[in-house]
């Protein structure tokens, strides 16, 4: 309560999950710098469904990894739940990766020596579950992606499409406020990636977790909430859904 | 502020990481053993040779010496060629201490480089650097364990073998026991020592990347 007095700005009746002020990312290669990030500001809110739209090269990832905890910008701050994720210790941190945000990344890292059931109930283990629990839990949500039949398969052993799958339910383990998605139907065909994404919108809805995808598949565009566009690490403009239809058709 | 559905978090406040108990470790690491067999026999096998290679060298060095001397007093040796060369056994001890360390490391450090994406991984999930390094230094202690007496064994019975084998079934008798216990114990602790501190190393170095630098590093 005391907390929400902080969000300055924000939309009434909604909730601020994530805020970005100022984030800059810079990379030292020998004596060049690459700005990466050139100073991105957003806000993101409960229950959205965000595409990070932009190129290759334009700053997608390294904004994701920025959001998610998994990289620390060169300047600029990180909110998610009002919480500065700088301020964070290890053990925090630890715990905002395994219990807040739920990862999915284009090339689905997997465990490959573990079974798909073994790879979902690992963050709950790494959250201090049981191994039954965990195992029963990661089976309910292997069967919620369609993949009740595979669950004692490897990762080898499943297609790109079960393996995102796979993924996602790992995302999904701890039941987290954010998931995050980096070019999720990047090594996809159309339609698999089309069955992935409908997969990701439909989590969001019955679950009103937060979606955050960095893409350049358009496909996207249908089901997310607001579109940030992205260019040579600048967010060039953001757009609502039913704005962007019409020049969908601008970006290659 | 509204409370969205019944999920725990959301709740604005981030907890701690619970520190997950050392069985809990024990019982991933040798899961991942087991898992891993091929690789992990392969590199079983080369602390096996290496330490093979120290003991029988180490027991050479004392077996030959006492071995030739009752020979000799027993003038049972002049068809036997020239004495041992100390300076010669201190350059093989020396060579073989080294052929243990960078057999061993490199064997390790290729098992541990080949799984930087994986602890990248972990660290996403919620895995704490200390509970990753746990992990590794667990699988390496169990390798270099079974590795070591494996190739204790192994170069005890090439060093009693290579005896029996220079100096006919006299030598049997005449093998000095006493310090065996001793070198085997001292090959038992460097070898241990080498792998453990072989792993630890570069598992410690990724524990502690930031997960997205560890997921990117190309083996
Ligand atoms: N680890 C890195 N070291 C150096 N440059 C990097 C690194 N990661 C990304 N970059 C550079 O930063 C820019 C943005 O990269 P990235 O965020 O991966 O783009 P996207 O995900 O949109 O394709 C690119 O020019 C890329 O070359
Ligand atoms: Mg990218």
């Amino acid at each position: 309560m005391v907390m929400a007095a902080k969000t300055a700005g924000a939309v009434a009746g909604r909730e601020e999950i994530v805020r970005t002020i100022d984030v800059v990312k810079e990379y030292r290669m020998g004596d060049q710098t690459l700005k990466a990030l050139k100073g991105v500001s957003v806000t993101i809110y409960r229950g959205e469904y965000i595409s990070i739209m932009g190129p290759s090269g334009s700053g997608k990832s390294t904004l994701f990894n920025a959001i998610g905890g998994l990289d620390k910008p060169s300047s600029g701050k990180v909110f998610i739940d009002e919480v500065d994720v700088a301020q964070l210790d290890a053990l925090e941190l630890a715990w905002l990766r395994c219990r807040k945000i739920g990862y999915i990344f284009q090339t689905f890292n997997l465990i490959p020596v573990m079974t798909a059931l073994e790879n979902v109930a690992l963050p709950m283990i790494f959250g201090g579950m049981l191994e039954a629990d965990a195992r029963d839990k990661a089976k309910a949500i292997l069967e919620r992606v369609e993949l009740g039949h595979r669950i004692d398969n490897k990762p080898s052993q499943l297609s790109g499409g079960q393996q995102q799958r796979v993924a996602i339910a790992r995302a999904f383990a701890n039941d987290p406020a954010i998931i995050l998605a980096d070019e999720p139907t990047g090594n996809l065909d159309l339609n698999t990636g089309k069955a992935i994404i409908a997969l990701l919108k439909e989590m969001n809805q019955e679950r009103g977790v937060t979606v955050i995808s960095a893409t350049h598949d358009l496909k996207m565009l249908d089901i997310s909430d607001r579109i940030f566009w992205i260019r040579d690490g600048e967010v060039e403009k953001i757009q609502r859904r039913d704005e962007v239809t019409i020049d969908a058709g601008e970006m290659h | 502020m509204s409370k969205s559905g019944s999920n725990a978090v959301g709740s604005g406040q981030v907890q701690r990481q619970v520190q997950l108990p050392l069985s809990k470790a024990v019982e991933i690491a040798l899961k991942s053993m087991r898992v891993r067999m091929g690789r992990s026999i392969l590199t079983l096998i080369t602390i096996v040779m290496a330490m093979a290679f120290l003991t029988e060298v180490w027991l050479s060095n004392r077996f030959g010496p006492v071995i030739r001397t009752e020979l000799l007093a027993k003038a049972h040796l002049k068809a036997h060629g020239p004495p041992v060369d100390g300076s010669r056994l201190v350059w093989l001890i020396s060579l073989s201490l080294l052929v243990c360390l960078v057999g061993i490391s490199n064997a390790m450090l290729m098992s541990v480089m080949e799984r930087f994406r994986e602890i990248g991984t972990m660290k996403c999930l919620g895995a704490l650097d200390s509970f990753i390094l746990k992990l590794f230094v667990l699988e390496s202690i169990f390798l270099g364990v079974a590795g070591t007496i494996c190739g204790i064994v192994l170069g005890v019975v090439l060093a009693v073998g290579i005896m029996v084998a220079r100096y006919s079934t006299a030598a049997w008798p005449l093998i000095p026991w006493g310090g065996v216990p001793w070198i085997c114990l001292a090959a038992l602790g460097i070898g241990t020592a080498i792998t453990a501190a072989a792993a630890m190393y570069p598992a410690w170095k990724a524990a502690r990347m930031e997960p997205i630098a560890a997921m990117r590093v190309e083996v």
